[in-house]
């Protein structure tokens, strides 16, 4: 049975700071089928289009029948451990800082055997769901979790080298003053954060919810403005070190497209926000952050990023917005590369309407704020990348994969 | 000896008039600054002077290294300056032994050269078997090296756990081979471990990946091992000690629907490799297995015939291994106790077993060895050794 997790102590200074390294996380080509289904967390293999073999792993030619059409598709992760070993001695300085640790050999039902990490409750010979994971340096991996789910299984120190689990972790969430930044606080509370910084621009001027958050257990209201350097910069002095997840809640929601405006002074604000906002705060936060992704159990471990869905494809309704929503999934993706070294996962949640005021003239279907903050609680403590949250979102998403050139007719109306 | 049939009926020709001759070890060491290229070029220059050859006379050439860089075998040649008219290029690891000696013998059947010189030597640079381990395969890459990075040790930790699990084989039977074959070292100048080892420290050693502990893991060194495969004529008019080439087998992922490793591709091709050789299990006098892990090794005692798949342990109940024992084994004292020097380790049994056979050995000699069986295997690919071979080499009468 897992060891529950103990509330780490006030960290002592004078200790070493475990360093950041990651397992070597060079893959081929064709293994990135791995990497695109773990980023979103699902289990898929190669299967063959003509003669249905399930195999790993992957590769470029059928091992049955030398197809060349081999996607990968969803398949029974359910399987047999059929043989385990404790390394004890490592070529890479990850796993010398983390051995023993445990590799073994699963047959799934679905016919491979394949190698993978194993969680603490499983045992040689035992039935085994296999799951498929980003390791610290965003590389995915197979990990066999026990056949049932066991008591504190999260806690797993394994396993939590592949999640972001907010528990006993700090965050920060970047806007207090709207829905979803409240609902994040309390959803980040109830998900076990031993800090909630919720930041608040001028926190003088009073706003809706307010004292509701303040309510809310571990959370502690901060000073901060992302459109002010300043602000951030001095929230990052003051906090900084002790921030683990950080989850960019600032948004400038307005509808229209970029003809009808006049000027760009809107324009300029969403990017203000948005774009350079991200900036600001990676900037303050990030290279603390790059510096802390191994340190223990609340180690930094991810930034997370809300995006429209229409990130990914305009929406000439909220044209302007998307245009903004879309520089920031781009910055995004550079700070992604940029924290990976200090195995600090970026996580992009993109979100279809909310249902909040912005969104007023928008039909159903829309995401409550409580359902975005569940959802993104949900993809830290499965360690995901990318997150699709609300019908809309998952639908965008589905129609870009089959043809962006009809979703953008389609979007245009 | 008539026309053979292989299993599918097809003839296949003994290797008549082909030898083996001029074995050469150049002595290992742990880790060398100097290259591949150097410790193939110090085997060939050693297999010149042995077989009283200019190096202009080396018209067949068969290379085997893991650390030669971006240099093939074809680069090889300029950087040796030798002119072959026949070349390969092996990089086959533990089997390339037997595979290059068996492409030779038939080089030098059929009159395609006449001193095909079969090399391989390897460096190790201090962090250069790290590096060799991360980007070993694109399996390796792509499925194993993230996995803890244990490299072979883990690998093989599961395929040996697996099978102690089915067959009953303990850690104490294990320990009797790794210390007979550190018991025939201790004669072996070269040999990197030359301390005596007991069951005692062999049980109590640290762990490495369970169920493997230090001495079953061979320690990768530098070094390099040739041989000359010629006519028989030829190598009497050189006045060469030369044993003859009986038969040999090859075999590449053989039963991939095993879901662990549980035999190698010896056990489809043993009948055409006795067969071919004439002789059978009984008459062979000394082996030399493919010792990376001692779990291998009980494997070709299973698939070689020399017992049934699953009576490994009672094997070796049976024997002593030791060179003056019974069913001498591993001679030299293996890789387990001389090291592990790149691909040069699939040929240390050939060359061990050339000298047995022709009364020259460096170590203690087996009395009145005439026939030897030699096998190689190799390259872990993903979770299991992908390839498997074995030769059956004769004292020339």
């Amino acid at each position: 049975m897992t060891e529950p997790l103990k509330r780490p102590r006030r960290k002592d200074p004078l200790k070493r700071t475990q360093q950041p390294l990651y397992p070597q996380s060079i893959r081929s080509r064709t293994a990135h089928g791995l990497t695109k289904a773990a980023a979103a967390g699902r289990f898929e293999l190669q299967t063959c289009d003509d003669c249905s073999t399930v195999f790993y792993p992957p590769r470029d030619a059928c091992p049955t029948c030398l197809s060349e059409r081999l996607p990968f598709k969803t398949v029974d992760n359910r399987g047999t451990l059929l043989a385990e070993t404790t390394i004890r001695t490592s070529t890479d300085p990850y796993f010398r800082e983390r051995t023993p640790w445990r590799v073994g050999l699963t047959k799934l039902d679905a016919g491979p055997v394949i190698l993978s990490h194993i969680h603490g409750d499983v045992l040689e010979g035992q039935r085994v769901r296999l799951d498929l994971k980003l390791d610290k340096g965003g590389a995915p991996v197979m990990i066999a979790l026990p056949e049932k789910d066991t008591p504190n299984m999260a806690d797993d120190p394994h396993l939590r080298e592949m999640t972001c689990d907010p528990k006993f972790r700090r965050v920060l969430i970047t806007d207090g003053r709207t829905p979803v930044g409240q609902a994040m606080a309390r959803a980040f509370s109830d998900a076990g954060c031993n800090i909630v910084f919720v930041g608040i621009a001028d926190p003088w001027k009073p706003f809706p919810g307010q004292d509701e958050l303040r309510k809310i257990e571990r959370v502690e209201i901060v000073p901060l403005d992302v459109t002010d350097s300043e602000s951030v910069t001095e929230q990052a002095e003051q906090n900084g070190g002790r921030i683990d997840i950080v989850v960019n809640t600032a948004e400038h929601i307005r509808a229209g497209g970029i003809m009808q405006r006049h000027g760009v002074t809107v324009a300029r604000e969403e990017m203000d926000v948005r774009y350079l906002g991200l900036m600001r705060l990676a900037q303050a936060f990030g290279p603390a952050m790059r510096g802390r992704g191994a340190d223990g159990v609340n180690s930094a471990t991810a930034f997370v990023n809300l995006l429209s869905v229409h990130a990914l494809m305009n929406w000439p309704q909220y044209g302007a917005y998307s245009a903004a929503e879309a520089a920031s999934l781009s910055a995004a993706q550079c700070l992604r590369a940029e924290l990976r070294s200090g195995g600090v996962r970026v996580m992009n949640v993109f979100f279809g309407p909310l249902d909040t005021e912005w969104f007023q003239i928008v039909p159903p279907p829309k995401v409550t704020p409580a359902a975005l903050a569940k959802a993104v609680v949900q993809a830290l403590q499965r360690g995901l990348e990318d997150v699709f949250v609300g019908d809309i979102a998952e639908d965008v998403r589905a129609r870009l994969a089959a043809n962006p050139k009809a979703l953008e007719r389609e979007l245009a109306g | 000896m008539g026309a053979l049939k292989d299993p599918q009926g097809n003839a296949r020709l003994p290797y008549d008039n082909v030898v083996v001759c001029a074995p050469v070890t150049v002595p290992y060491v742990r880790y060398s600054t100097d290259t591949a290229h150097w410790w193939i070029g110090r085997a060939l220059h050693q297999l010149t002077k042995t077989a009283g050859i200019a190096p202009k006379d080396i018209d067949g050439l068969v290379l085997s290294s893991f650390t030669t860089g971006a240099d093939s075998a074809v680069g090889m040649t300029q950087h040796l300056g030798l002119s072959p008219r026949w070349l390969d290029h092996v990089p086959m690891g533990g089997v390339s032994g037997v595979v290059g000696l068996r492409r030779a013998a038939r080089a030098v059947q059929n009159g395609d050269a006449q001193f095909v010189t079969v090399v391989a030597g390897d460096t190790n640079h201090v962090d250069s078997f790290r590096k060799t381990l991360s980007s070993f395969s694109r399996f390796a890459q792509d499925a194993v090296y993230p996995y803890g990075s244990g490299g072979a040790n883990a690998s093989f930790a599961l395929i040996t756990k697996n099978y102690m699990n089915k067959y009953g084989v303990t850690r104490e039977d294990f320990g009797k081979i790794c210390v007979a074959q550190r018991d025939n070292a201790l004669s072996i100048p070269f040999a990197m471990m030359k301390k005596k080892l007991t069951l005692d420290a062999y049980m109590k050693a640290r762990p490495i990946s369970d169920p493997l502990h230090l001495f079953d893991c061979v320690m990768p060194c530098a070094g390099a091992e040739a041989f000359l495969v010629c006519r028989e004529d030829v190598a009497k008019s050189l006045r060469l000690p030369a044993v003859k080439l009986l038969s040999t087998i090859e075999r590449h992922n053989a039963f991939a629907d095993d879901p662990i490793q549980v035999r190698g591709g010896w056990a489809v091709d043993v009948d055409d490799l006795w067969q071919m050789a004439g002789v059978k299990p009984d008459d062979v006098d000394l082996l030399q297995t493919y010792d990376d892990y001692p779990v291998i090794i009980t494997m070709q005692f299973e698939d070689l015939g020399f017992c049934n798949k699953g009576e490994g342990k009672d094997f070796i109940r049976q024997h002593t291994f030791t060179t003056d024992g019974t069913f001498p084994h591993n001679t030299s004292g293996g890789q387990l106790s001389t090291g592990q020097a790149g691909a040069a380790g699939g040929h240390l049994g050939i060359t061990e077993a050339m000298r047995q056979l022709t009364d020259q050995p460096i170590g203690k000699p087996v009395k009145d060895a005439k026939i030897a069986v030699v096998s190689g295997f190799g390259m872990i690919n993903y979770d299991r050794g992908l390839s498997s071979g074995a030769a059956v080499l004769a004292r020339a009468s």
